[in-house]
């Protein structure tokens, strides 16, 4: 009951796009296409499930085992950029398919910031392995949907006639803006899991 | 000392990061809840930027090319972690309000951007004068925002009364508002732009 | 290649430490006067060191509070007692709420919270509105039993538009209440006041029952 209630708030009530602004350059990025959207989604989902798992690892394991809670930031961001290296050389070999799909949108995740955002904040949070590791996925799963979402209406935007200085970027975000407003409605429902 | 004055309002105007460049949404977005936030967001960001184009600039010719990307990240979470750990002590209040974006600072694509685009390529004193600029450009930028936000949301600015609060729409503090008042922002700057 | 990358990674370590142990006391200073400016906010003044003094209540559930007495000379004037409740709108909503040795509410302060700006967030001077008497807790008794919102038959109106946040709030005082009374019971038993004690002994069980129906 407690982890549906994780899901429901990580995904929903706290969806990481519109109520945490975390990934936000990357959703408007590549949010033109609802292919390229999903593409993203899932790189960022596999990305950052192992990213939380290690980093949990690494901060419980030798961080906080020798006091050294201040190197957090370095040592989770250059744990993260070569994770994403890995992933991509490993994918290469192991899987060409998978590779074809995600590749292009590896080497843009070290800069996203909804992985070292969750790896932080599972630890703010206090939870357990397993919790971070239900967190980061829910997390990720909003994300994708947030980024589906969003670039289906853009993929209409995109046919529709806007004032010149409102085209792009600016009309997107007034759009992400109403989208947000929706989610709001969703605040609370996680009482129901309690 | 001319060049370096134009780097400087170049950064603030014509390479604007956050209404031009369009870099670094996240903590524009989140932490500009109040002109105050916003500001001190800013501030924070100008600091690692600066030092952070300097270091990299007296270090350019000493990094090796095939590591210079995790060399100018290290560079930069140093910095960054400092800046966290010096709010912590002397600003703990405002270092609570800013949160987690204090660390993601880290990966705020403007200071990488700027490392590798400017510092890279320039000596120390056109770095320094850039990442004052830029730096200027996003903390302007940020609090012009989080004004926008907290007078419509709330009747204040920098918490000084402007008009009473209950006329004020609450959604203008909370999430959408921030985008959908980013969204009207860039919509001008672009019209003011291509006049 | 290796070696460049070595040694930034070395300087900036050494150079982190360096700030780490700079800043570590300003830190540990900055935390410790915020937990002193809360309790001196909710009890009356006092002159011993109430942190000091601190120890863990528990209130059942496995669940115990931090309780810090207040006093003057070698009199108890109240006890500050850090309380907290998970159901909160957004999450963990953690407050101080003073009592003085006649079961009222002094004052409160809130030391954490994640609710939202404008609506939830209004607890932190909702409940001590002077001009409101129908809103505020500070000076209340326990006679009447735990505070509930007038939603759920209580006395005590809830923020406009956030009713699950003022439920978390008044969990997380009544919650405070039960360690505040049991550690009345227990520093009193020990003392003179043995007439006294049994009242409170008398009444306490009746709260908790009452906290347990409620619950």
């Amino acid at each position: 009951m407690e982890f549906i209630g994780i899901i429901i708030v990580a995904i929903f009530v706290n969806n990481v796009v519109f109520s945490q602004f975390l990934g936000i350059c990357p959703f408007l990025g590549v949010s033109k296409k609802v292919d390229t959207a999903i593409g993203m989604g899932l790189a960022v989902t596999f990305v950052l499930t192992i990213a939380t798992i290690v980093t949990f690892l690494l901060q419980k394991g030798i961080l906080e085992q020798f006091g050294l809670e201040y190197l957090q930031t370095i040592t989770f961001i250059l744990v993260i950029a070569s994770l994403v290296q890995m992933v991509e050389i490993v994918l290469k070999k192991i899987s060409p398919a998978l590779y074809q799909a995600l590749g292009v949108f590896l080497p843009l995740i070290t800069t996203n910031c909804v992985i070292l955002g969750v790896a932080i904040l599972v630890i703010q949070k206090d939870y357990s392995l397993l919790e971070s590791v239900i967190y980061a996925i829910a997390t990720a799963i909003g994300y994708a949907m947030a980024l589906i979402i969003f670039s289906s209406i853009r993929e209409q935007l995109a046919l529709t006639k806007i004032p010149k200085a409102m085209e792009g970027i600016p009309i997107a975000l007034i759009t992400a803006g109403i989208i947000a407003m929706s989610f709001m409605g969703f605040s609370g429902i996680d009482q129901v899991f309690k | 000392m001319n060049k370096n004055l134009k780097i400087l309002i170049n950064g603030i105007i014509k390479d604007n990061p956050i209404f031009v460049l369009l870099l670094g949404m996240c903590p524009t977005l989140a932490t500009t809840s109040s002109a105050i936030n916003g500001m001190s967001m800013g501030l924070a960001t100008m600091f690692v930027l600066i030092c952070s184009n300097l270091v990299i600039s007296l270090l350019k010719n000493l990094i090796p090319d095939m590591v210079r990307i995790p060399a100018y990240i290290v560079v930069i979470a140093t910095f960054v972690t400092i800046i966290e750990m010096v709010m912590n002590a002397y600003v703990p209040a405002l270092a609570d309000s800013l949160g987690i974006f204090i660390p993601l600072i880290v990966v705020n694509c403007i200071v990488l951007g700027r490392a590798e685009a400017f510092a890279s390529k320039n000596g120390m004193f056109a770095s320094i004068f850039d990442g004052i600029g830029i730096g200027l450009g996003f903390t302007l930028s940020l609090t012009l925002l989080g004004a926008t936000r907290e007078l419509m949301g709330t009747g204040k600015i920098f918490s000084i009364n402007i008009y009473p609060e209950q006329f004020g729409s609450l959604i203008f503090v909370l999430a959408p508002g921030a985008f959908i008042v980013l969204g009207y922002l860039i919509a001008i700057f672009n019209k003011l732009q291509h006049k | 290649m290796f070696l460049s990358l070595s040694v930034i990674c070395l300087t900036v370590a050494v150079l982190l430490a360096q700030v780490n142990k700079m800043t570590a006391k300003p830190i540990a200073e900055a935390k410790a006067m915020k937990l002193q400016n809360a309790i001196s906010e909710v009890v009356p003044p006092f002159d011993n060191d109430p942190v000091a003094e601190a120890y863990l209540m528990p209130v059942g559930n496995g669940d115990s509070l931090l309780v810090y007495p207040a006093k003057k000379g070698n009199d108890v004037v109240g006890y500050a007692i850090n309380s907290s409740s998970n159901n909160g709108f957004s999450g963990k909503i953690q407050i101080m709420v003073g009592f003085d040795t006649e079961d009222r509410i002094v004052n409160y302060a809130v030391l954490q919270h994640a609710e939202t700006p404008g609506l939830g967030s209004k607890m932190t001077e909702w409940f001590k509105n002077p001009e409101k008497q129908s809103q505020s807790i500070i000076g209340r008794d326990f006679s009447q039993g735990t505070l509930t919102v007038s939603k759920d038959g209580g006395d005590v109106d809830a923020i406009t538009a956030s009713t699950i946040t003022s439920r978390a709030f008044l969990e997380a005082v009544n919650k405070a209440y039960l360690a505040y009374s049991d550690t009345k019971v227990e520093t009193v038993t020990g003392a003179t006041h043995t007439k006294k004690a049994s009242e409170e002994e008398h009444k306490s069980p009746e709260i908790k029952e009452e906290e347990k129906n409620h619950e």
